[in-house]
């Protein structure tokens, strides 16, 4: 309430066409959706391990995908950057192998966003799939299907809103990312300055061109998560 | 020298103490100049100095040694981009002294009468290049670092230094595209020190307190764009008597010392 009150009205439409802040908000809207894909990719299976099966040693991986959720978002940056930069411990191979460098890339975006949206899809999916009932999927093996056509065809449509309310709160998430991205990806317009980015440096110069960056990031999430229909996420967010 | 500083010091206070006649401060009004060894006045309580990241070092041993020659008195920093500072002070940061990089940030400041009295330049600096330490990619000259294929950090446009940088990069002729835009000095110097940009355009302050693993190349267009940094008491202080002691204290003789040790200029 208090952006919308203190919003440049007047001077609104010629800012909002300003290069910079379309350039920020398609980077923030790509990176976001590509991290939540990267989170549903690693994370679901992720979750299924956690939450269907027993091995020692689960407990340790279950507090190593929470701890991004604890972590301050800088401290996740640094960590990114002394294991993905140029000198870090596998970024050092990925560059010798195969010239992939991720600090400074709108990769390395996606990568510090998926780090620290992806808890959020692995929790929510967990709970789901632990709050379902497992009989189906045993009724389904003694059907004659397989581990993997029980999962796709039993599980995962059990779990679907589950899964999309996950996808929604990563994607919230990874939008919103500004510590982990700043520090690993650096800010550099087009090519990693995210709207989160944009409006903190615009604060130091402008603060009406702040207000509205802001008002934009706010306006495209309200957006999303009010066209997310009830039944889809039903019973989870 | 010692006691003209102290008399100085207490003259200040003395006047700072008669205009603010009627303020919550107890102690500081009135105090008589001292003679001898003894620390001048019995000003006490604490101030919160916001200033330039690139002061870190050097603002933080002189706030220790400030508080050691008034006892009672204690010194809080906040070390950040001069921009972001002079945007806190703006929007209502508590602070009592602010400590810029660059004439600019105080402008801002003092354009919206949060400013009590003329700001100061106490120092000055210069930007060198920082690379890491032995510079294994033999990088001696803006248009060296410029080249393809060079990694590059400068400070954001509205940040001294990186307006500095601009400046200087201008005078030289050269067109540099960083691959990151850092929020303050410290932040690009880091970029270096963790290897992940090739060099930086950071103050010789900074490289010469890194001086284990960054090394600073000297470039001649730097001197073209020479930053001053002032200093100024705030309006909002709630500590009005000890802000301008603090203030006095930089531009004294012992903290031109400090500073000059560190590779500030003389203002």
């Amino acid at each position: 309430m208090g952006l919308l009150y203190r919003a440049p009205w007047a001077s609104l439409p010629r800012r909002l066409t300003e290069p910079g802040v379309l350039d920020a908000l398609r980077l923030s809207l790509l990176t976001a959706t590509l991290a939540t894909l990267v989170s549903l990719v690693l994370g679901v299976p992720l979750a299924w391990i956690l939450a269907r099966t027993t091995f020692p040693g689960r407990r340790l991986i279950r507090a190593l995908v929470t701890v991004p959720l604890v972590l301050p978002p800088v401290v996740g940056g640094v960590a990114l950057l002394l294991v993905f930069g140029r000198d870090g411990l596998l970024g050092r191979w990925l560059d010798a192998a195969f010239g992939i460098t991720l600090p400074f890339t709108t990769a390395g975006v996606v990568v510090a966003e998926a780090f620290v949206a992806m808890p959020f899809l692995v929790i929510t999916v967990a709970g789901a799939l632990r709050g379902a009932d497992a009989r189906y999927e045993e009724a389904a093996a003694t059907l004659g299907a397989g581990r993997w056509t029980a999962f796709r065809r039993v599980t995962l449509p059990l779990v679907a809103p589950g899964v999309a309310a996950g996808a929604v709160l990563c994607w919230a998430r990874a939008l919103g990312e500004f510590g982990a991205t700043i520090t690993f990806a650096g800010n550099f317009p087009g090519r990693t300055q995210t709207m989160p980015l944009a409006v903190y440096l615009a604060l130091e110069q402008d603060l009406d061109a702040a207000i509205v960056l802001s008002l934009v990031l706010l306006a495209v999430s309200v957006t999303v998560l009010v066209a997310l229909r009830e039944r889809w996420v039903s019973g989870v967010l | 020298m010692k006691v003209r500083m102290l008399v100085g010091l207490a003259l200040a206070t003395v006047v700072v103490g008669a205009s603010a006649c009627g303020s919550n401060s107890t102690a500081g009004s009135g105090t008589t100049p001292d003679s001898g060894s003894s620390s001048a006045g019995a000003i006490s309580g604490t101030i919160t100095v916001l200033a330039a990241s690139s002061l870190t070092g050097t603002f933080t041993t002189l706030g220790k040694d400030f508080s050691a020659l008034h006892p009672g008195t204690t010194v809080t920093f906040s070390f950040a981009g001069s921009s972001a500072l002079a945007q806190q002070i703006t929007a209502g940061a508590p602070a009592d002294v602010f400590a810029s990089a660059a004439p600019a940030n105080v402008q801002t400041v003092a354009d919206k009468g949060d400013t009590a009295g003329t700001p100061v330049t106490f120092a000055k600096n210069q930007l060198v290049i920082a690379v890491k330490k032995g510079n294994p990619k033999g990088l001696t000259s803006l248009a060296a670092i410029a080249k393809p294929g060079v990694k590059v950090a400068l400070c954001a446009a509205p940040v001294p230094c990186g307006a500095a940088a601009k400046k200087a990069l201008d005078a030289a002729g050269v067109k540099l595209t960083p691959v990151t835009y850092e929020q303050d000095v410290k932040s690009a110097l880091a970029k270096v020190t963790l290897g992940e940009v090739d060099a930086a355009l950071v103050y010789r302050t900074d490289a010469r307190a890194a001086a284990t693993s960054v090394d600073g190349i000297e470039f001649p267009e730097s001197a073209q764009a020479i930053n001053e940094y002032p200093i100024v008491a705030l309006k909002g202080a709630k500590n009005p008597v000890v802000a301008a002691a603090f203030v006095d204290y930089i531009l004294s003789d012992p903290a031109q010392q400090v500073l000059a040790a560190a590779g500030f200029q003389k203002p």
